[in-house]
């Protein structure tokens, strides 16, 4: 007999993987955020990215918006979870190219270097509804809401326009229309 | 004015409200204002343990055995970090066990104080759901949604963490009345369509399979006679987990044995060759799956579970059912009653042949063992124990190992309740608090550990508490020096290298059992082992037995790692078997 040296078994096929952005609503209690996290984790889900605010201090619910990679099996299975979860009220996903959702990520650039390179930068801002913060005479901070590809791409270009420093957020969500997250 | 309670008196108000007679526990200095109040309220008697561990695990012997929450008192630091393997264990096994821990006082919380531990943290991913107190007017609504949370939906565990200053403090109480509303986390969420589809699947399969688990059990009595109903009205052949055992009567003609790693040869091989598999509260876990793509090719999957989460996790299905298993298979008897009154005769016939064909897999005998006169198979001493306690009411619980599996495979239950085993997170020194536990919830009832030596050492500490109240439990040790599952493994698939398997000086169980102030036994051959095992049974005491048996008997048969299903190994080889079994089928 072939040796399979464990009394695991072997594993199986491996599915396509998709990138799914999960909004999940909870009790704004201690502890909420590690337990979320902590299912990720300890079942070796991924976490791309995060974002987590309370939205209703009158009825104590924060929302978390979670960008995830996985086949669909574990996507299944990651809100099957989250729900099981005490504190968790509702969950949804959608795919990333979902076209009836929006979704932003905020980016603070600080750029330090002679006028020529930050109007360069800021130019280079201008799509991604550039607002500028801060300004000295070397210096000026940035802010930009994009796509996650694109501030990365933001980051990469600037680099070269005296890019310092670079603080960005999560993920959040939200549908087009009239319609909410069910 | 209403009277104002302490936070250790509102523990036990509502420990009353919830009907908790029994709890299992060991004081320190963070549970000592609930330690003192102990003595105002008689109707909650308190287990002295020697180990929080073993309160764990009494807590979860307790629950299953009786269906009713098992509670455990700790201390914090290292009081709840030793319950940490029976909570995690209670998890895996779905048990509804309330802990409560006890902790620095609020404002020591995070200072590194003695006897601190991030309890609810290290717990967090252990149970169903934790609560860290501070604040004692929300002690109260806490312990009842605990034990809400532990009991309804999959049952599991939980923790609440109090802090000793919040055990001192004062507030109203008010009697708690029991919620007939489930937690809107387990509600049953099936349709009566898919009650039909799943007739509809039945009525057209010809080669059809129940597959059972621990679901069943947790879904009380009445799932067990209900399932009983739907069998025999079917004429399906039926299979267990290691979970699931009692179920089902297990020495019925249609029960088929357990599945799984070692299940029997009629089991495995029905599971992969059936056209419908209805799982029924199971979770299709990879020591019954094997390797996964290729299980049961070509059935249609139906999943009855409670938990939504089960669905689709391991095995991807056709039908899943998501529903308490006893709702489940009342509303489709129901419906078969209403719809199909000759449902019975037309099937059997049309699985007949799907019969024959088990019957032959049967037929190979995949259990049988070459028994001897000189040692005692291990085996041979299980049988010998299910034969002689067979009538009376017995419960048994087990460690963790080959006498696990032995005792799964030779003990037939015909009871749920009856069967306490760890299986998910597979816990050495799981069964005698375990069984102690059991006891203490049947007080005049026979209970019997079936234990490997090197397990029962790992909480062997516990037959002091089994003196202490009593408890006449019985330790039946299959002992054979080694850690017999390690050693077989390391024949099998690591060349005979027997690294640390084997215990060079275990202690004499005997002179053991004397220290302890119960009984020792000793049974070294065949021949005096009935009447040893006789003697043990009218032992009133505590009995620890060792059994002395082959040292190097393997568990079979068995689904090597990586195999499916109809690749099973049988025993030690013997021709008959060589003749039989055909092309993948691999022996040893």
């Amino acid at each position: 007999m072939s040796k399979a040296k464990s009394a695991y078994s072997i594993p199986g096929k491996k599915g396509k993987l998709d990138t799914h952005i999960i909004v999940v609503w909870v009790d704004n209690e201690a502890g909420v955020l590690a337990r979320v996290v902590g299912l990720f984790s300890g079942r070796g889900y991924n976490i791309e990215s995060l974002a987590v605010a309370e939205v209703d201090p009158k009825l104590n619910i924060s929302r978390i918006t979670i960008v995830t990679t996985g086949t669909p099996q574990v996507i299944e299975q990651i809100k099957l979870q989250l729900k099981k979860l005490v504190p968790v009220h509702k969950v949804a996903n959608f795919m990333r190219n979902d076209k009836k959702v929006i979704f932003k990520e905020m980016a603070l650039f600080k750029v330090v270097g002679n006028d020529l390179k930050r109007k360069k930068a800021l130019n280079a801002c201008k799509k991604y509804n550039a607002v500028i913060l801060d300004k000295t005479k070397k210096s000026c901070v940035i802010q930009i809401t994009a796509l996650r590809r694109e501030i990365d791409l933001m980051a990469k270009n600037l680099k070269k326009l005296g890019l310092v420093s670079l603080s960005r957020t999560g993920a959040v969500a939200m549908t087009r229309g009239a319609d909410t997250f069910r | 004015m209403s009277k104002l309670y302490s936070g250790a008196e509102i523990v036990f108000k509502c420990l009353e409200d919830q009907g908790v007679d029994t709890i299992f526990g060991y004081p320190g200095g963070a549970v000592l204002p609930i330690y003192d109040e102990l003595k105002n309220f008689s109707s909650v008697k308190h287990f002295l343990v020697r180990h929080e561990q073993g309160a764990g695990h009494a807590a979860e012997g307790y629950a299953r055995s009786s269906g009713k929450p098992g509670v455990a008192l700790v201390t914090s630091g290292p009081g709840a970090t030793n319950i940490v393997t029976a909570l995690t264990d209670a998890y895996m096994d779905s048990v509804p066990i309330v802990c409560i821990s006890g902790q620095v006082p609020t404002h020591l919380i995070g200072t590194d104080a003695f006897q601190e531990a991030d309890t609810t943290g290290i717990t967090r991913p252990c149970t169903k759901h934790n609560w860290l107190v501070k604040d004692v007017k929300n002690l109260a609504k806490t312990i009842h949604r605990a034990f809400e949370v532990a009991t309804t939906g999959r049952p599991g565990p939980v923790l609440i963490d109090i802090p000793k200053d919040v055990q001192f403090q004062k507030t109203n109480y008010t009697k708690y009345k029991k919620l007939k509303k489930l937690n809107g986390k387990a509600k049953n969420n099936f349709s009566q369509s898919e009650i039909d589809e799943l007739i509809k699947l039945m009525s057209n399969s010809s080669k059809p399979i129940f597959y059972t688990g621990g679901g069943v059990i947790n879904s009380g009595p009445k799932a067990s006679a209900l399932l009983r109903e739907l069998v025999y009205a079917t004429g399906f052949p039926i299979t267990s987990t290691l979970q699931g055992l009692g179920a089902f009567p297990g020495n019925d003609n249609q029960f088929v044995g357990m599945l799984g790693m070692h299940g029997t040869y009629e089991a495995n091989n029905a599971m992969h060759d059936c056209d419908l598999m209805i799982n029924v509260g199971a979770r299709f876990d990879d020591r019954i799956t094997g390797k996964i793509d290729e299980f049961s090719p070509k059935s249609k999957k139906v999943h009855i579970d409670i938990d939504p989460s089960s669905i689709n996790k391991n095995v991807k299905v056709d039908l899943p059912i998501i529903g308490d298993v006893s709702e489940v298979i009342n509303a489709t008897l129901r419906s078969i009653k209403k719809k199909k009154l000759n449902f019975t005769k037309s099937n059997k016939q049309k699985i007949s042949k799907w019969w024959e064909k088990i019957e032959k897999w049967r037929s190979i005998r995949s259990l049988d063992y070459i028994n001897s006169e000189e040692t005692i198979k291990p085996q041979y001493a299980v049988q010998r124990l299910y034969e002689l306690t067979k009538d009376k009411d017995t419960f048994i619980t087990t460690e963790v190992g080959q006498h696990q599996m032995w005792a799964a495979q030779h003990y037939k239950f015909d009871k749920p309740n009856r069967w306490m085993t760890s299986g998910g997170l597979g816990t050495m020194g799981y069964g005698l608090p375990a069984a102690i536990g059991v006891q203490v919830a049947h007080p005049n009832k026979l209970v019997i550990d079936i234990a490997g030596e090197a397990s029962v050492l790992m909480t062997m500490q516990e037959m002091s508490t089994a003196v202490q109240y009593s408890l006449p439990i019985k330790i039946f040790i299959l002992n054979n020096e080694y850690m017999g599952m390690v050693r077989q493994w390391q024949e099998l698939l690591h060349d005979k290298n027997y690294s640390e398997s084997y215990t060079a000086a275990l202690p004499d169980f005997v002179k053991l059992a004397e220290a302890y102030g119960c009984v020792g036994m000793k049974a070294t051959t065949p021949e005096e082992l009935d009447d040893k095992i006789i003697e043990m049974l009218n032992t009133e005491r505590p009995v620890i037995f060792d059994c002395r048996v082959d040292k190097v008997e393997n568990c079979f048969p068995m689904i090597p790692s990586g195999k499916p299903h109809n690749q099973m190994l049988l025993g030690p080889s013997d021709k008959k078997e060589k003749k039989i079994t055909g092309k993948g089928k691999i022996l040893v």
